[in-house]
């Protein structure tokens, strides 16, 4: 198992290179100066000698082997340099807000997991009754409703709702306060951006557990466990869920790394001052350090969910082995 | 009908709640101390540097924490032409010498918020690194700054600065609200990148901290120079970038206002939703929407094609109804709306796609377009990727030249790529094009229509408009300096048309009705020191 681990990691070597390359290359594809945007973004004058001193300033003159050296450089050695827009160093930017982001993806997964287990649980046992039609009618419905939406909805909702019945609109905080300070304002803060991203993300969990479990329902080791007198609670859950369960992982791990970095709109809809938010910033402002280490960093944790999954399967199916 | 009875009771609400404004701004209260305030604001801040920076994002929360030598006068920031003293003494000195001399005398009794006394020197040493930085250090106002031959400090109480020649422009520029005043010896001990990351003013409030992306918290400054004030006991600027959030926050009270300015709409939507507990401060925006015709692609290299493509807008019609959705309003030349320097409507009616007539106008672009041989011209209008207003009134142009046979498409691009193709690839046939002033400077506000501007980019030469806007900027006598104006509006948008005004922007502030003290100004970076604003909670 450690080797295994071991080879999975140096693997992830070349794909971290790989996707260094590919991300250097494209941000400069893209047309767009950060100092054109810094000087002259309001329509005012940029001044060509100002803009050439600026571009200088953040190294943009140097050649593209010495910025791919440099940021390559610094990401080995844990130095990941300063961003462009800010001149703040990464590390603390980034820092800033992961904390953010991991407690929505942690609460968000939670919401989902919540959600998606039980649904898709009775949906395949009570296969084709009304409560089955019920429960897939809600994750197609959850499917359907982008989860930027449905946070719209929600702020208007709880605008409009507490409006008409306290006669003061109230709305959820729009700066974060840490759970460790105040762990009510934080939950009022975080829980309506973990249910507008849970539940859409429950809705492909409950499909996946329904039909895994659908699957493994029919397999000949749970017609023996029944045939044996078990109780059909032992059944389901010691025999069939468990195996069932191993898509289902997949799913949820993929998405926990998607949330990471992938809440774009979330964040914007609910003002978080996430990942995904530095994200688009970085890229409106060609930020072009920021914009790789996240990328970096997002891949980062990708590669390392991954591997969490593999040996997540091992505990799940000891007929898997990585020996 | 259901509709209508809403809009009529919004609208009854609007004119209330701006009433009440007007009424309440006219009575004499009596402001009250204490209270945070808390604001949101649309963008994130590249750094605390003002000199180096152009961003309302950076004036709005940093702006607080420093001193100015002059600013708009925050009792009447609407008026473009009303200066007073921040850390100097009195009132703005008139120029001596032929108008090639401004002594201004600095106050004794401002300091820095880590104690030391502000003096000449500072001054001094703020304006030498604006107006002549050194080799290696950005100022993004250098250019403001190129009729100023010396600055000096005599004493510690008195700056000089003499001109290279008497301009009208001088006094707005140094109102201009980035021009923080640094300690000298900020500057000497650490260098001119350090107020980048730190913060050592003398204005109404210190600063407490940053988080970036989130939040920038000052509290009130004891030893402000301007006694009693500031009101406030401190301020938090939130960052949000979406609108929607923004106008939530206002209408959840997480903000009491928003500087910058929201559309007719949404102001309307906070109007019917809280009635009284908003109120609304609406002005002309010094921020002129334009189109710029490339002219080194055919057939906009011929005046008539140009001319055409103002002529086919309805600037008056388009006034009554784009406002209405859109923060954009006022008719206007290439002047500041109600400047003293700015056309009157009938002056105005004199140029080309300005007269009331819009069938006469049409009828005179078509036969243009027929004897250059453009008639059913089809091209692409380049415009920023953002909806207010860049892509409503691009929309609404497309439209309007629709009417006169012509076929346009809008090509929407994001920041980067936009001045992308405006600056360096300048692969476009028509662009959207803007300009964003912070103090109402006429004369240096409309070097945008020079060919030779680094913010004009039809890629023309006009030796006249050159030598006009030389002569006018070299003007003492204000009647003439306006003669001027008027020859260069008339060669800049009629007789070469090279560009084409569209309306001019306007800016819609609505905010609890509990924040007193912060009245409008022209422009979005202006009268932000908050030092008269107040809580009546």
């Amino acid at each position: 198992m450690y080797k295994y681990i071991v080879t999975r990691l140096l693997l992830a070597i070349p794909t971290l290179l790989g996707a260094a390359l590919l991300v250097f290359i494209l941000l400069r594809a893209v047309p767009g100066d950060i100092c054109e945007i810094r000087l002259g973004g309001t329509g005012l004058y940029a001044d060509p000698k100002q803009v050439e001193l600026c571009r200088e300033n953040i190294g943009l003159n140097d050649p593209l082997y010495v910025q791919f050296g440099d940021f390559v450089t610094g990401y080995l050695t844990l130095d990941l340099g300063q961003s462009m827009w800010t001149g703040q160093p990464i590390g603390y930017e980034i820092g800033l807000r992961f904390k953010l982001s991991l407690q929505v993806a942690i609460m968000a997964t939670l919401v989902a997991v919540l959600i998606a287990i039980p649904l898709g649980t009775i949906s395949a046992i009570k296969q084709n009754t009304w409560i089955d039609y019920l429960v897939r009618t809600f994750s197609i419905a959850g499917i359907a409703i982008p989860s930027f939406w449905l946070g719209i909805m929600i702020i208007l909702g709880l605008l409009i709702g507490t409006q008409a019945w306290f006669g003061e609109a109230w709305m959820p905080p729009i700066e974060y306060v840490s759970p460790f300070e105040d762990p009510l304002g934080n939950l009022s803060q975080l829980i309506w951006p973990a249910v507008a991203t849970g539940y859409r993300y429950s809705a492909v969990a409950t499909r996946m557990t329904r039909s895994a479990l659908l699957e493994v329902l029919r397999e000949d080791y749970v017609r023996t466990a029944r045939a044996k007198g078990l109780l059909e609670k032992i059944v389901i859950n010691r025999h069939a869920l468990k195996n069932a369960m191993l898509p289902v992982v997949t799913v949820i791990t993929l998405e926990f790394a998607f949330l990471m970095g992938g809440l774009v709109v979330t964040e914007q809809v609910f003002n978080l001052n996430g990942l995904g938010r530095l994200f688009v910033d970085s890229v409106l402002n060609h930020d072009f350090t920021l914009t790789q280490q996240l990328v970096m960093l997002v891949v980062f944790i990708f590669v390392m969910t991954n591997l969490v999954t593999d040996i997540f399967y091992a505990w799940l199916d000891p007929r898997i082995r990585y020996s | 009908m259901r509709f209508n009875g809403l809009k009529k009771a919004a609208m009854a609400g609007l004119g209330a709640a701006i009433g009440a404004g007007f009424a309440l701004t006219a009575a004499a209260e009596t402001p009250k101390m204490g209270g945070i305030l808390d604001f949101v604001v649309a963008g994130q801040i590249p750094s605390y540097d003002g000199h180096l920076e152009t961003t309302f994002a950076m004036i709005h929360p940093i702006r607080p924490f420093y001193s100015l030598l002059i600013r708009v006068n925050p009792d009447n920031p609407s008026s473009p032409t009303d200066f007073v003293c921040d850390v100097c003494e009195g009132a703005v000195p008139n120029p001596t010498d032929d108008g090639k001399t401004y002594v201004f005398k600095i106050r004794t009794d401002v300091t820095f918020h880590n104690g030391a006394p502000l003096s000449s020197k500072d001054v001094k040493a703020s304006f030498d690194k604006i107006a002549f930085p050194p080799e290696g250090i950005a100022s993004a106002r250098r250019t403001f700054f190129k009729m100023v031959d010396s600055i000096t400090a005599p004493d510690d109480t008195t700056v000089v600065f003499k001109l290279k020649y008497a301009s009208g422009a001088f006094i707005p520029a140094v109102a201009t609200p980035f021009n923080f005043i640094y300690s000298k010896d900020d500057l000497d001990k650490h260098g001119y990148h350090w107020h980048e990351k730190n913060i050592n003013g003398s204005g109404a409030f210190m600063f407490v901290q940053h988080q970036p992306g989130a939040f920038t918290e000052g509290k009130r400054y004891p030893g402000y120079h301007l006694k009693g004030k500031p009101y406030l006991d401190g301020f938090k600027a939130i960052e949000a970038p979406k609108m929607a959030i923004r106008l939530q926050a206002i209408r959840g009270d997480r903000a009491a206002i928003e500087f910058r300015g929201f559309p007719p709409k949404a102001r309307d939507d906070l109007v019917a939703a809280l009635g009284d507990k908003i109120t609304v401060q609406e002005s002309d925006w010094n921020c002129g929407l334009y189109f710029t015709p490339n002219h080194t692609r055919k057939p906009f290299d011929d005046v008539r094609v140009r001319k055409a493509l103002t002529l086919a807008v309805d600037r008056w019609g388009g006034s009554k109804y784009l406002s209405q959705i859109a923060i954009v309003k006022t008719v206007g030349g290439i002047a500041f709306p109600n400047h003293p320097l700015a056309a009157t409507k009938e002056e105005l009616q004199q140029l080309a796609g300005y007269s009331t007539d819009i069938k006469a106008s049409r009828a005179e672009a078509m036969r243009l377009l027929k004897e250059a041989g453009a008639e059913g011209l089809e091209f692409t209008l380049l415009n920023r990727a953002v909806d207010q207003p860049y892509k409503v009134v691009g929309t609404w142009l497309i439209d309007q030249w629709r009417q006169v046979g012509l076929k346009v498409k809008q090509d929407a691009k994001p920041t980067g790529p936009f001045f992308d193709s405006l600056r360096k690839s300048k692969d476009f046939d028509v662009s959207m094009d803007f300009n964003c002033q912070s103090v109402v400077n006429p004369l240096v506000d409309v070097s945008k229509f020079l060919g030779s501007a680094g913010n004009n980019y039809g890629q023309y030469k006009d030796p006249l408009m050159e030598d006009l806007y030389d002569k006018m900027n070299r003007e003492g006598d204000p009647k003439k300096v306006r003669q001027y104006m008027r020859q260069y509006e008339k060669q800049a948008l009629d007789e070469q048309a090279h560009m084409g005004l569209t309306l001019w922007w306007y800016k819609i502030n609505p905010h609890r009705s509990y924040v007193k003290g912060w009245k409008i100004a022209p422009s979005h970076y202006l009268n932000q020191s908050l030092d008269n604003v107040w809580l009546d909670k």
